[in-house]
């Protein structure tokens, strides 16, 4: 049986955590391969629709990452991002997301290795909760209701 | 002011170029760079796919350039390494062959997937994700102009201690106008109280004042003592600056310093300048070589204010310099930069209870140590102790009081204290040879040019007993006062009788400086202090552009570090005015008029100010060269009305799309 492969959305802010998968890849950090990524300029960028959208799109997984609080380059957006997340955690529990599924760490540019290991260890978390299959889901509900 | 959109097309008719770099074997050793160009050669928007060895070379580049023009290119892709490194080159390789840097986008397919990953085909299949996402971003993206604004080569300086002056003088120098905003009715802030100054003991008056009379002087700066800031509005290379002048009710232009008007003056109150030591009239000057050289009269105190007036000093003054009826004014200038130079002041001695400065006339903390030290002081330089005026035998002196406490004060170390309690020691003695000085510290720093030779002087030529431990509490016995301490080098307890003590008061923010910092909306750390935009490599410029830090409102630090940050902050100064006009980068947040609803969640969210509410349109506006891109507005905007330049949501979906949904 072919272990089932997540695909993990991720969001980077440019500053901390998109400088920190460059480092990991300067130093030739290997992480399973099911990560891509999209730069922001601040992890206050994101929006939780989104969030909402990658999981509707096919992500299994999406992790946020941003600068450490207090190293914020634009003083203070991790932290908005932060209360964002947390409520959206529960949000998403409501719609039967676990919440798991979302992920928000403070990874600095220096901390690549942090960072090689977070993707790993993620990955190795969502192929355990299984595949979400939101679209599929979906569709299926869609089908019932037709007959 | 507005950015200028230009050649917006339709995403349908783009024509987009895409250029696979194999980096040597560094990318095209695990992706198979060839697929991935074919792969996107039919993908939608995508007219021109190619791969190379090194995008980055100037062959490289050269292709670049003959493609966009060839193939008339509307955006191109480089998928090639971190943004941070060729994101410049490739966009000005675009530029030459006329296309706007921002339709340039880089698809990072080396750091972020074939130097991470060592299967070929799930790498290879990441890198195509990775390409067609930006496609879809490329596809949406508009042709930007940085945004242009004027800059007013004026300077205001708040604060006229060392680090203001310094600040002001080099900017002058440089040929750029300078206001100077001091509170007080002189020049000269803390510096001037000073006595001596470590480890040169040079005379702290005698050293400061010829700047003070240069920044008088000075052609180019406009010194206003006596005077307040209350508002600052607008924002880098164009602020309006709101001035309150407090009446002095004395003429500077008239008075001619005769000190008739003290003589007469019945009003005998307590003198700040030697910090409650002396005592000065209601209509004074703070000390005798005070800038500007006039009488100020303290309205607090004056009789003549009330309604039944006293008059005394309107009497004696020849040349009517003395004006009652004096009102407060409000001055408007406009400026490009502003230099905050607040200065600091002593933690109080209430905040310690235990050590009795509130309760003993001689616990005294080290600036009034410097006024008792200084010749021009309450006891002419004699060392006299407060209550009864006798040469004090004993001294104890107590190192870091309300520092680097992280339980009950302050957590950080004040930094001067070590270097001026030594040089306390060390006067008391040449002073009062058969006198003992005795020092409690916890460590002795003494991190400086020639101060811990200035330390080691003071223990083996001064003889001054320094005992490694903390006082707990200190009182009175008789006539002498009792220091409890410990000595942690012996783990005993100690016991020293002592006819003064003085106190190292940790340095804290200045007393409503708060109130100062909030007007001018800039960012202080968490004990006040004034927070430069980076620690190690913007350490005198606000986070806010167009503000400058300079002195002891940053953080405790001696005069040398005081004047070197002030010329520094004056340098950065330079460099702003020294540009034609200021460009910002457009990636900012605009608002569209027709979707925003006026709601404010946006101008809440903003950490620059940059957004505020159109009462008469009911929108958000945004001021472009405050706003930095953060884009977290963007994200809580309900209408959808704040949308990121070149990250709009629709491009974050379409992204997500290209990476997720194919």
């Amino acid at each position: 049986m072919t272990m089932f492969e997540p695909q993990i959305m991720c969001f980077l802010c440019k500053w901390c955590t998109s400088a920190a998968a460059d480092a990991a890849g300067t130093s030739r950090m290997h992480y399973a391969p099911n990560n891509v990524n999209l730069r922001v300029m601040c992890s206050s960028r994101i929006d939780p629709q989104h969030i909402l959208y990658a999981f509707k799109e096919g992500a299994d997984g999406v992790f946020i990452g941003g600068c450490h609080p207090g190293d914020c380059h634009y003083v203070e957006g991790n932290y908005k991002t932060l209360r964002r997340v947390t409520l959206f955690k529960k949000i998403l529990q409501d719609l039967g997301i676990d919440p798991k599924r979302l992920r928000l760490e403070w990874i600095s540019a220096a901390e690549g290795k942090k960072y090689a290991e977070t993707m790993d260890e993620f990955a190795s978390q969502i192929q355990a909760l299984g595949p979400l299959q939101l679209k599929e889901k979906a569709l299926a509900r869609e089908v019932v209701k037709d007959e | 002011m507005t950015a200028k959109k230009t050649d917006k097309k339709d995403k349908k008719d783009k024509r987009i170029g895409l250029f696979v770099c194999h980096c040597g074997v560094n990318i095209a050793g695990v992706v198979d760079v060839e697929k991935v160009a074919e792969t996107m050669k039919d993908y939608p928007g995508v007219s021109f796919s190619a791969n190379y060895v090194y995008m980055c070379s100037d062959p490289g580049q050269q292709m670049i350039i003959d493609t966009i023009k060839e193939k008339h290119l509307d955006g191109i892709i480089v998928a090639a390494c971190s943004p941070t490194l060729h994101e410049k080159t490739f966009q000005e390789a675009a530029r030459l062959a006329g296309l706007n840097p921002y339709q340039i986008e880089i698809a990072n397919i080396r750091e972020q997937d074939s130097w991470v990953h060592t299967d070929k085909a799930k790498a290879t299949k990441k890198a195509v994700k990775i390409v067609k996402s930006h496609v879809a971003k490329a596809l949406q993206n508009e042709s930007l102009e940085p945004v242009k604004v004027d800059v007013n080569r004026r300077a205001l300086i708040i604060g006229g201690g060392v680090s203001g002056l310094q600040a002001a003088l080099d900017i002058a120098d440089h040929g750029y106008e300078v206001i100077l905003v001091e509170k007080n009715p002189s020049i000269g802030g803390k510096m001037i109280q000073l006595s001596e100054t470590f480890p040169t003991l040079d005379c702290s008056q005698c050293i400061l004042t010829p700047k003070m009379v240069e920044v008088s002087r000075h052609p180019r700066i406009k010194l206003l003592t006596y005077h307040e800031v209350d508002s600052v509005s607008g924002f880098v290379g164009n602020f309006k600056v709101k001035i309150r002048k407090k009446p002095r009710y004395v003429d500077e232009t008239l008075c001619n310093l005769c000190g008739e008007c003290e003589k007469v003056c019945p009003q005998v109150v307590s003198d700040e300048f030697n910090m409650g030591l002396a005592f000065r009239k209601a209509i004074y000057m703070p000390f005798p070589q005070a800038i500007p050289g006039t009488y100020t009269l303290d309205a607090e105190h004056c009789l003549g204010l009330t309604p039944v007036r006293c008059g005394k000093c309107k009497d004696v003054c020849d040349k009517k310099a003395i004006d009652y009826d004096m009102k407060e004014t409000i001055i408007e200038e406009e400026v490009g930069a502003v230099v905050v130079a607040t200065g600091y002041d002593l933690y109080t001695m209430q905040a310690i209870g235990e050590y009795g400065g509130e309760k003993y006339e001689d616990v005294i903390n080290g600036l009034e140590f410097e006024r008792i030290l200084s010749a021009s002081g309450p006891t002419g330089g004699v060392i006299r102790r407060p209550s009864d005026g006798q040469v004090p035998k004993s001294i104890v002196f107590v190192q870091c009081t309300g520092s680097r406490d992280t339980e009950k004060h302050n957590p950080y170390c004040s930094k001067i204290c070590c270097m001026y309690t030594a040089k306390h020691a060390m006067m008391y003695r040449h002073r009062v040879p058969d006198g003992q000085a005795t020092v409690f510290y916890i460590d002795v720093r003494t991190g400086g040019k020639a101060f811990d030779e200035f330390y080691q002087r003071t223990i083996e030529e001064d003889r001054v007993l320094y005992i490694r431990g903390k006082v707990s509490k200190i009182f009175k016995e008789g006539d002498k006062l009792i220091v409890w301490g410990v000595d942690t080098l012996t783990g005993k307890k100690v016991e020293v009788e002592a006819d003064m003590v003085v106190l190292a008061m940790a340095m804290v923010k200045a007393d409503g400086v708060m109130d100062l910092l909030k007007k001018l909306k800039i960012a202080t750390d968490i004990h006040g202090f004034l927070a430069e935009a980076h620690p190690k490599l913007r350490p005198v410029e606000s986070l806010n552009a167009g503000f400058y830090l300079a002195g002891c409102a940053h953080g405790p630090k001696d005069i040398p570090e005081a004047v070197a940050q002030a010329s520094a902050a004056a340098a950065k100064v330079g460099d702003l005015f020294a540009q034609k006009e200021l460009s910002h980068d457009p990636t900012i947040v605009p608002v569209n008029d027709e979707l925003c609803s006026g709601c404010g969640i946006c101008i809440s969210m903003c950490p620059y100010s940059a957004r505020s509410l159109d009462l008469e349109r009911g929108v958000a506006v945004v001021n472009e060269i405050l706003c930095e891109g953060c884009g977290a507005c963007a994200a809580a905007c309900p209408c959808g009305a704040a949308q990121q330049r070149n990250q709009t949501d629709s491009q974050i979906y379409s992204m997500l799309t290209a990476m997720l949904g194919e």
